[in-house]
C-alpha cells in the first residue's frame, strides 16, 4: 500500500470495494478500441494525491500482464490504461488491492477540450502581437518620427494581421453569428472596433501619419482573450471534476438467456421481460419484478427512504435502487427508456424553464452597451463633419471614441470575479458550474432543503454505542465488518477491541442478518425474530422493542439502536443562512414522524413530508411564482427535477449522478456549511462584479468626453485602457482577502483534518 | 535606421521562436496535467525518456 491511500478502514472498505467492482463486461463496454487489439480503458480514481500514488499505480499496473501502460492525470485524478487482447486485465482490483477506488468512465467524457487549446492558442498569439508591436510604439511615442515611423507603422501592421485573423477570429466569429440572428451582443462592438481600428490604421500608415493604433487593436483584443479564457476554465474545470465523481446509475446488467447463457448487456439493449442477475452491491439498471431471491434494498437515492427495505420475490423495484445484500433475479418490467431513472429526466428537462431564461449580467450590461457605443462614436463623426468637414479627422476622432469604450475592462470585470469566487470556492470543496450560477445565488431569499442525504448523511448511524458492552460492540463489529448493509457498516465502525473471540465461519442471511461461530458459540446479528430465536421475541425486556440485536445461542446480548445522523454542521448552517435573511423550507420523501424530527433539531418551521417528486417541483413553483427566488438543496434520485426547477441548486458529491449534473453547485465535504459559505462568497462577488462595472463606466464617462473633444492619442488610449483593465483585475483580488478572513472555524478545521490524514505516514 | 533592419526581424525572429515553442508545448499535451508534472520529478525511474 502506498503512503497516502487511505489508513485504518482500509480493510473494511476492500472487502466493500471487491463487491461493488464493474466485471470485465462492463469495463470492456466503457473501453476504446485504438486499433488492432489495443484497447484504452479511463477510470476516474479520486484518491490520487502525490507523486508516490502515482508511482504505486503505474507500475502496479504496468506489471499486470497484457497491460501496455498507464498513465495518472493528477490533475484530473484520472487513470488510463492501455492493454491488449480479448479478457480485461484486472485493473480495477489491483487498484483495489493498492487501496484505491476506481470508477468508471462516462464515454462522452473523453476527449481533450478543443475550445480551450484555441483559446489559450488566441491569447498566446495575440500576447505575441502585442508586446511585439508596444515596443514599436513605445519608439513612435517616444519621438521616432520620418521614415522610422513609418517603417514602425508597417512592421507593426504586419504583425498584426495573423493576430488579428488568428485570435480576433473568436471575436468575429461570434459577432457574426450574433448579427446574423438578429441580436445584439459584446463581440460586436469588439468586431466593429477592432476592425475599424486597424483599417484607419493601415491607411493612417499609407499616408504617412503620425498616429496607428495597431497596439490599440490588439492589445484590445489580448485583454479580452484573458478574460475570456479564465471563464471557459472555471467551467469547464468545475464540469470535469463534477463528471469524474463515482458515477451511480448502472451501466448494464447480466442477462439470464433461456438456455442458461449469461450476457451482459447495456442498458438501452434492456427489454421487458429479460431476466436480470443483481449480485449484492450492483444497482438495479430497469424497473422490474423480484422473481427470486431475498435482500436488502438500498432505495434512499429513489425515495429519499434512508432505512433499508428488506425485500422478496414478487416485489416490484425501480431502477437506481442499489441491491445490499443478497442477489436476486429481476425480470424488467419497463425498456429503460420508461423507467423510473428516464422519468426523472424527463420531469428535470420539462423543470428546467425557470433557469432558461435567466441572463448573465455581462450579457445584460453588453445589450445596453453596444448601441451607446455605437450611437456614440456615430454622434461625434457626424458633428465633426458637420462642424469641420473634414471627413479624415472626424473619422479618426469617431474610431478613437470606439476604441476608448471597447469593453475591456467589462469583458475581464465579470469573469475574473467569478474565477477567483469559484477558486476560493473550490479550496473550500466547493465546485461551481457556471459563473452565471453565482450570480443567480447571490440573489436567493428561500432555500429549500430535502431531508435525507442532505440535512441528514443518508446513513444510519449507531445512537447507543456507550451503553453496549466492548466486548460485545467488538464481537457485533467483527461480524459486521462481512456485510455491506448500511447498519452492519454503523457497527462495524466500532471494531477495534482486542479480546474477542476468534469468528469462525461467516455467512449473511439475505433479510435477515449475519450468523458466525466463535468459541464455540452460535452468534447472530440482525433481526431480533431471527436473531434471538430462544428469547422471547414480543418486544418485552429490558432491551427494549424490535431493532437491530446480537446474539449469543438464540439469547440476546446487545441491541443496536441507530438514527440517520444529521450532517456535520447542519445547524450551524442553518443558523448562518437565517443571518443572512433566507427563509428555510425542508421537502421530503419521508415520513411527517422522520421530518419533524430533523426539522425540530435544526429549527426549521416548514417543512412538507411524503412528496413525490413532481411534488417538489409543484411546491419550488409555487414559491417562484410567490416570488421568492428559491435554492434546491438536494441529493436524491427523487430531487433532481427540483434541481433543475429551482432559480439555483446544490447537491453534494455523494448525490445521484444526473443530480450532480442538475445542480450549479457540488460540495465534496460532509459540512453542510459549504451552503452559506458559497452564498457568502456570491454575495460579495455579486458585489465585486457591480463595482467593477460601475468603475468600467465611470471610467467611460471621463474618457469619452475627452475622446469625443479629439485629444485622445493612441498613447492615452492605451494607458487609459491598461489602466482600468488593472484596476478592475486588482478589484477582483480583493475576494481573496475578504473570504479568507472570515472563513473560520469549521472550514479551516476540515482543511486542516484533511492535511493530517494525507501526511505520508 | 541601418541597424533596425536586422534588428527588427532578429527581435520578431526570436519572440516568434518562443510562441512556436509555446504552441508546440500546448499541442504535445505539456499543459494537461501540470499538477502531476510538478509532483513525478519526486519519482526515482531508470533515467529513460517514457513513451
Amino acid at each position: 500500500m502506498s503512503c497516502c491511500a487511505p489508513g485504518a478502514e482500509m480493510a473494511l472498505d476492500v472487502a466493500g470495494a471487491a463487491s461493488v467492482l464493474p466485471s470485465s463486461q462492463e469495463i470492456k463496454l466503457a473501453s476504446r478500441s485504438l486499433g488492432g487489439d489495443l484497447y484504452q480503458t479511463d477510470l476516474s480514481v479520486p484518491a490520487v494525491h502525490c507523486a508516490a500514488c502515482i508511482r504505486a499505480i503505474e507500475t502496479a499496473l504496468g506489471k499486470l500482464d497484457r497491460v501496455e501502460g498507464a498513465r495518472v492525470n493528477l490533475s484530473t485524478k484520472r487513470v488510463s490504461v492501455r492493454w491488449r487482447g480479448d479478457e480485461v486485465p484486472p485493473f480495477v482490483a489491483t487498484l483495489g488491492r493498492l487501496g484505491y477506488d476506481a470508477h468508471l468512465f462516462e464515454p462522452e467524457a473523453y476527449g481533450k477540450d478543443k475550445t480551450l487549446s484555441e483559446l489559450i492558442r488566441a491569447v498566446a498569439v495575440a500576447g505575441f502581437a502585442a508586446g511585439n508591436i508596444m515596443l514599436l510604439s513605445v519608439s513612435v511615442w517616444s519621438g521616432a518620427a520620418g521614415a522610422t515611423r513609418d517603417l514602425f507603422h508597417w512592421v507593426s501592421a504586419l504583425i498584426a494581421i495573423p493576430a488579428l485573423a488568428f485570435a480576433g477570429g473568436i471575436f468575429f466569429r461570434s459577432a457574426w453569428n450574433a448579427l446574423r440572428h438578429g441580436r445584439m451582443n459584446m463581440d460586436v462592438p469588439i468586431a466593429v472596433g477592432v476592425s475599424l481600428a486597424y483599417a484607419m490604421s493601415l491607411y493612417e500608415t499609407i499616408n504617412h501619419g503620425d498616429h496607428a493604433y495597431f497596439d490599440a487593436s490588439v492589445s484590445l483584443l489580448f485583454f479580452l482573450l484573458i478574460g475570456r479564457t479564465l471563464d471557459h476554465v472555471m467551467r469547464e474545470r468545475a464540469r470535469t471534476a463534477v463528471k469524474g465523481l463515482s458515477q451511480l446509475a448502472a451501466r448494464g446488467a447480466m442477462v439470464l438467456r433461456g438456455d442458461g447463457a449469461h450476457d451482459y448487456l447495456p442498458v438501452g439493449e434492456i427489454e421487458p421481460g429479460m431476466q436480470l442477475l443483481i449480485a449484492a452491491g450492483e444497482r438495479i439498471p430497469v424497473d422490474g419484478k423480484i422473481i427470486r431471491g431475498s435482500s436488502d434494498l438500498d432505495c434512499s437515492l429513489v425515495s429519499g427512504e434512508s432505512t433499508p427495505r428488506t425485500v422478496a420475490s414478487g416485489e416490484a423495484v425501480q431502477a437506481g435502487i442499489l441491491n445490499l445484500t443478497g442477489p436476486l433475479t429481476v425480470q424488467a418490467t419497463a425498456a429503460a427508456k420508461d423507467s423510473f431513472l428516464e422519468e426523472m429526466v424527463r420531469l428535470m428537462e420539462a423543470a428546467e424553464g425557470g433557469r432558461a431564461h435567466y441572463r448573465r449580467i455581462a450579457d445584460r450590461v453588453s445589450a445596453l452597451y453596444a448601441p451607446v457605443v455605437h450611437l456614440a462614436a456615430f454622434v461625434t463623426f457626424a458633428g465633426w463633419m458637420a462642424a469641420t468637414g473634414d471627413w479624415h479627422r472626424a473619422m479618426t476622432i469617431a474610431i478613437a471614441v470606439l476604441i476608448i469604450t471597447c469593453p475591456c475592462a467589462l469583458g475581464l470585470a465579470v469573469p475574473i470575479v467569478q474565477v477567483v469566487a469559484a477558486r476560493r470556492l473550490f479550496e473550500s470543496g466547493i465546485m461551481v458550474k457556471d459563473g452565471s450560477a453565482m450570480e443567480r445565488l447571490a440573489a436567493i431569499d428561500t432555500a429549500v432543503f430535502d431531508k435525507t442525504g442532505t440535512l441528514t448523511l443518508g446513513q444510519p448511524h449507531l445512537v447507543n454505542a456507550p451503553s453496549i458492552k466492548p466486548a460485545m460492540l467488538a464481537i457485533a463489529a467483527d461480524m459486521a465488518a462481512h456485510s455491506r448493509h448500511p447498519f452492519s457498516r454503523a457497527i462495524a465502525g466500532f471494531a477495534g477491541f482486542a479480546g474477542q473471540p476468534k469468528l469462525e465461519s461467516v455467512s449473511e442471511h439475505p433479510g435477515f442478518g449475519i450468523e458466525a461461530t466463535a468459541a464455540g458459540s452460535t452468534w447472530r446479528l440482525g433481526r431480533r425474530g431471527w436473531a434471538g430465536w430462544r428469547a422471547r421475541t414480543g418486544g418485552e425486556g429490558k432491551h427494549g422493542y424490535g431493532g437491530t440485536v446480537l446474539t449469543k445461542d438464540g439469547i440476546i446480548v446487545a441491541s443496536f439502536v441507530f438514527e440517520d445522523a444529521l450532517r456535520a454542521d447542519a445547524r450551524a448552517a442553518i443558523v448562518q443562512l437565517n443571518d443572512a435573511r433566507v427563509s428555510m423550507e425542508m421537502l421530503s420523501g419521508d415520513t411527517a414522524a422522520a421530518c419533524a424530527d430533523v426539522a425540530k433539531a435544526l429549527g426549521i418551521d416548514r417543512f412538507v413530508p411524503v412528496l413525490v417528486p413532481s411534488g417538489k417541483v409543484e411546491c419550488i413553483e409555487a414559491l417562484a411564482r410567490a416570488g421568492h427566488k428559491v435554492l434546491m438543496v438536494g441529493d436524491g434520485l427523487n430531487d433532481t427535477p427540483a434541481l433543475s426547477a429551482a432559480h439555483v441548486s446544490i447537491a453534494p458529491a455523494t448525490a445521484a449522478d444526473i443530480g450532480r449534473n442538475a445542480a450549479d453547485f457540488v460540495f465534496l465535504r460532509e459540512s453542510l456549511l459549504a451552503v452559506p459559505l458559497a452564498l457568502d462568497v456570491s454575495r460579495k462577488a455579486g458585489r465585486l462584479i457591480r463595482q467593477n462595472i460601475a468603475i468600467a463606466i465611470v471610467y467611460n464617462t471621463i474618457a469619452v468626453p475627452i475622446a469625443i473633444l479629439g485629444h485622445v492619442t493612441p498613447l492615452i488610449a492605451a494607458i487609459a485602457m491598461s489602466a482600468s483593465s488593472l484596476l478592475v483585475i486588482g478589484n477582483a483580488l480583493r475576494l481573496q482577502g475578504f473570504v479568507l478572513a472570515e472563513v473560520t472555524g469549521a472550514p479551516s478545521a476540515t482543511r486542516a483534518g484533511i492535511r493530517a490524514s494525507v501526511q505520508p505516514s | 535606421m541601418t541597424t533596425l533592419v536586422y534588428l527588427i526581424p532578429a527581435a520578431l525572429f526570436l519572440g516568434a521562436l518562443g510562441l512556436s515553442g509555446f504552441l508546440w508545448a500546448l499541442r504535445s499535451g505539456q499543459y494537461e496535467d501540470l499538477h502531476g508534472a510538478a509532483e513525478r520529478i519526486l519519482i526515482d525511474r531508470d533515467d529513460k525518456p517514457e513513451r
